[in-house]
């Protein structure tokens, strides 16, 4: 029986610039980096108050992963904003869509009363965009 | 996730609660006053840590204490002394920072500055035991290649 997830990949542009974002605007914690040889990484952050879940921040790079022309258009689907990677929570929207607008990250969207939650879009750095709803309060 | 019910505060007043928490964030190692906090904000104190409360979930000198701690773990991270770090982040006293990192971080600044370094060293050494091995195989990073001698 599957338990949970720990580990998820977001693949971005430039690893040093989503650590600047993921870890000094988003506030999320350094799991573990490693230097893994000449210009590659190993970088996990994770959410705050979720320190099980490891995010992968894969920089999208020819080699292994993505042969010849594959990282080229990779590169071009993320910074065209393709892909949505998922949903994250936080406690008051307001209050956290106010502090990130000050920081600098860039909305598609503010918070907006939808019929299945209280949500708003924003943008990573690379081009990747996520839902960022409220938990429910008591 | 469903969107609740319950009266949130004006959006001006949400403005001016986290332009306070952003100065907290900021200032954390000076003496902040929170009577002046409030007071800038056109705030009652009262009022002032209600709303803080309600949006954060934690009295603003609750949230400053954590936010010091935080930059504390930081700093121990990077090597900085007990005492360096007391300081540095707006402690006055060595015990009372210990007791408090302690109480929230359930190990002392010490322990948990040893325990950083073990691990620090120990991705050093193995880098490929903090990865997942279906990651490591799709970078070439995985225990039979050969990128520990290009480190």
């Amino acid at each position: 029986m599957i338990t949970q997830m720990n580990h998820v990949s977001i693949f971005v542009l430039n690893q040093d610039s989503a650590f600047e974002f993921y870890v000094n605007k988003l506030g999320f914690k350094v799991h573990t980096d490693a230097p893994m040889g000449p210009g590659q990484r190993w970088l996990t952050v994770c959410p705050p108050e979720q320190p099980g879940l490891e995010i992968s921040l894969m920089s999208i790079e020819e080699g292994m992963m993505f042969k010849g022309e594959a990282a080229k258009q990779m590169r071009e689907l993320v910074k065209n904003g393709t892909f949505g990677f998922g949903v994250f929570q936080c406690n008051d929207l307001n209050a956290t869509y106010l502090e990130l607008i000050e920081k600098g990250v860039v909305f598609k969207k503010p918070p907006t009363k939808e019929f299945y939650a209280y949500e708003a879009l924003f943008i990573d750095d690379s081009g990747n965009w996520f839902s960022l709803g409220e938990k429910q309060r008591n | 996730m469903k969107h609740t019910t319950k009266a949130y505060p004006k959006f001006y007043l949400y403005s001016r609660i986290v332009k306070a928490k952003l100065f907290i964030d900021s200032n954390y190692y000076c003496n902040i006053n929170l009577h002046n906090i409030a007071r800038e904000g056109y705030f009652s104190k009262f009022h002032f840590i209600r709303l803080f409360k309600l949006i954060y979930g934690s009295t603003p000198h609750r949230y400053m204490t954590r936010v010091r701690i935080e930059n504390a773990k930081n700093l121990l991270r990077q090597d900085f002394s007990i005492s360096e770090t007391c300081f540095k982040v707006g402690f006055d006293s060595i015990s009372s920072f210990s007791g408090l990192f302690r109480k929230i971080e359930g190990k002392t600044p010490s322990e948990y500055q040893r325990l950083y370094q073990l691990r620090q060293e120990n991705i050093k050494n193995k880098p490929e035991n903090f990865i997942p091995n279906c990651f490591a195989e799709q970078n070439g990073w995985s225990k039979n290649s050969n990128f520990r001698e290009v480190i």
